[in-house]
């Protein structure tokens, strides 16, 4: 185990604001989860660690936890930018697969990678609750609505792509 | 019928619609000050239990006999959780209310902790909506100032939090058991049931669960009596003593390939075609339908014959469909290939079974790699009696799974197939005209993932 810490002390006090909303400190585990995510874009054992720390757990609770969601990468942070495209049915029913393709092939990547400048990730998402604007995509906290090819385009220029 | 008039959405396209300043301008929070004044907590149960309102969250289940089903007396604390999870593919209806009317939600929260003496309330919220979170905090925090949150509501005596937890991406969180263990930190495996959350939930304390239109119709029952709420929908069915009615108004979602794709307040009880009719302006490009998925992915297909099915608790089941559901419709047009359709539910239930239970997680996989080998053109006639045989053998209503997700995964594939068995051989014979009849055991295909 490395002796650096990696949760800062502006996370620590972020996460132990949590406390008071639970009986149990275990409950803070996603919301740790997330503070630690939303900083590093992803989440590494050692964090895992610090953060079972925190919350008076044994590591494999956190990391048991933490697995069963696909949602917190581990290995290596993810793009600077996240794009969720949805794959479920109202956005394949109007093209989503297809501006999901369209975006790899511009951005030389699959689904689930990162761009090698590290800008951007590109992944399938189940059903944003955007049907209304489908097909979408999710990037940040945008929802980019009736996605087309050239919509695309302009997002992936934004993204530094 | 009078006229209906829209209520869950009367105010969403005010400026402004989500503060509580304009939610006020409208006699927002008034029920709630009537209420903390005029009712006990058991009234207010009696008063939702009146109103013949059942849940919007999937289920259906009467919303004022599961709060009875809490324990009398009981010393607390007692926990409520605002499912807010919303991920049933084609659903956004719980998304435009806490965007655009968030406070609607609130009041009827905070109205539904009182008659339960719910002390803590979680809103269960998924990652995927950024915006809702931004304005439910928000609202939250003007409830807090305005007195409406926190101790001694009002001079009432009654004292309530609400947090918001969001959750991290998974379809499984919005079972209400999942719901539970998610919110405790752990990984959203669902509980085998009894106990009932009501009786031992959160933290193992008693716990109602309640999805966030739900609350807003409270809200409204609140506001407007159980009378007027009885007026709206489809009375119960005097023959049928376990028919409990569809009341109420209903946000019913339309999505796919319609012409104004959108969330449409009407009375319980509209039929599919209505819908698509007026107000999803119609079938797209000039086409006609070929089915419609009725309530969310989960509650199977409609064939185009079907569309004129009443939506509402009762009537789905009779053409075969698992229920209302969500009460999101999803349009499919001719031109679409029902094994495309089919692949694409099969991919979502594969990657969202929690592997809890073997014949989930084994059959929503391999009902998956089949379609992958059917849509491949690899497929073979007996092929789709396996995936009936899959179909027929998991879910809760078989009784070999712990919770409605393999249900939901099964309703598609049965509907699918037994409707549309047809289209269904001509593509297999069609695109493996040398291997169709095969009916030996295939080689493995690639193994998936569960997550
Ligand atoms: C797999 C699965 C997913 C579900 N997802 C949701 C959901 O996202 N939101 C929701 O309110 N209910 C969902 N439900 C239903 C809940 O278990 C529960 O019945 C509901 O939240 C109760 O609220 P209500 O009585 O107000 O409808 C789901 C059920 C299953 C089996
Ligand atoms: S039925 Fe499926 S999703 Fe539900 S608990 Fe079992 S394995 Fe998990
Ligand atoms: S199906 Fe894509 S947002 Fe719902």
């Amino acid at each position: 185990m490395s002796s650096q810490r990696i949760l800062t002390d502006e996370m620590i006090a972020e996460i132990k604001a949590f406390f008071p909303r639970y009986p149990t400190r275990q409950a803070v585990t996603l919301p740790a989860l997330h503070i630690v995510n939303e900083r590093l874009r992803h989440v590494p054992l050692q964090a895992v660690v610090e953060i079972a720390e925190l919350l008076e757990l044994a590591p494999a609770e956190v990391q048991d936890t933490l697995s069963f969601y696909g949602y917190f990468k581990q290995d290596k942070p993810h793009g600077e930018t996240r794009a969720w495209v949805c794959r479920s049915i109202a956005c394949a029913l109007r093209g989503g697969e297809e501006v999901m393709r369209h975006m790899c092939d511009r951005a030389g990547i699959h689904q689930g990678e990162t761009t090698a400048n590290g800008k951007l990730t590109i992944e399938a998402a189940e059903c944003l609750g955007g049907c209304d604007f489908a097909p979408c995509m999710l990037a940040g906290e945008t929802l980019h609505k009736d996605l087309t090819n050239e919509k695309a385009d302009e997002f992936l220029k934004k993204a530094g792509v | 019928m009078p006229e209906f008039q829209p209520v869950l959405l009367a105010n969403i396209d005010k400026p402004d619609s989500h503060t509580r300043k304009v939610y006020e301008a409208s006699g927002g929070y008034s029920a709630l000050k009537q209420i903390l004044k005029e009712k006990t907590p058991t009234e207010v149960i009696d008063l939702v239990k009146a109103s013949g309102l059942r849940g919007r969250g999937g289920a259906g289940f009467p919303c004022g006999l599961k709060w009875s089903f809490l324990p009398k007396n009981h010393p607390g604390p007692i926990y409520m959780c605002v499912n807010a999870d919303e991920s049933e593919p084609a659903t956004f209806n719980n998304r435009i209310l806490m965007e655009q009317d968030p406070h609607q939600v609130i009041e009827g929260s905070i109205i539904s902790c009182y008659a339960t003496q719910a002390s803590t309330a979680y809103i269960y919220l998924r990652i995927e909506y950024p915006t809702c979170y931004r304005r439910l905090e928000a609202a939250i925090a003007e409830c807090y100032a305005a007195g409406y949150l926190g101790k001694n509501i009002l001079g009432s005596g009654f004292s309530l939090d609400i947090y918001v937890h969001r959750g991290a991406a998974a379809y499984i969180c919005g079972e209400e058991t999942g719901l539970i263990e998610s919110l405790e930190g752990k990984r959203a495996w669902p509980r085998i049931k009894p106990p009932f959350p009501a009786v031992e939930g959160v933290f193992r304390k008693p716990t109602v669960v309640n999805n966030i239109e739900t609350m807003a119709c409270v809200t409204h029952i609140a506001a407007r009596g159980a009378e007027w709420f009885k007026s709206i929908g489809v009375p119960a069915d005097p023959n049928n003593p376990r028919d409990a009615g569809s009341y109420g108004p209903k946000l019913y979602c339309i999505s796919g390939h319609v012409n104004k794709p959108g969330c449409y307040e009407a009375p319980l009880g509209i039929t599919c075609r209505q819908l698509i009719d007026e107000f999803g302006g119609g079938v797209w490009k000039g086409r006609k339908a070929k089915a419609a998925v009725p309530g969310g992915i989960s509650m199977g297909l409609l064939t185009e014959a079907e569309l004129d099915t009443p939506l509402d608790f009762s009537s789905l089941g009779k053409v075969g469909c698992l229920g209302l559901g969500t009460a999101a419709v999803t349009v499919i047009d001719e031109t679409t290939s029902m094994i495309d359709f089919l692949h694409n539910t099969c991919r979502f239930f594969a990657h969202e079974s929690c592997g809890q239970c073997t014949p989930c997680r084994e059959g929503t996989h391999w009902s998956l790699s089949m379609m992958e080998r059917i849509k491949a053109g690899k497929g073979r006639l007996k092929d789709l009696d396996l995936l009936l045989e899959i179909g027929d053998t998991i879910g809760i209503i078989p009784g070999t799974t712990i919770c409605g997700l393999s249900d939901g995964a099964a309703w598609p594939i049965k509907n699918a197939i037994r409707k549309f068995r047809q289209e269904f051989e001509d593509y297999i014979k069609e695109t493996n005209p040398t291997g169709y009849t095969v009916t030996e055991a295939v080689p493995a295909l690639v193994p998936l993932t569960v997550h």
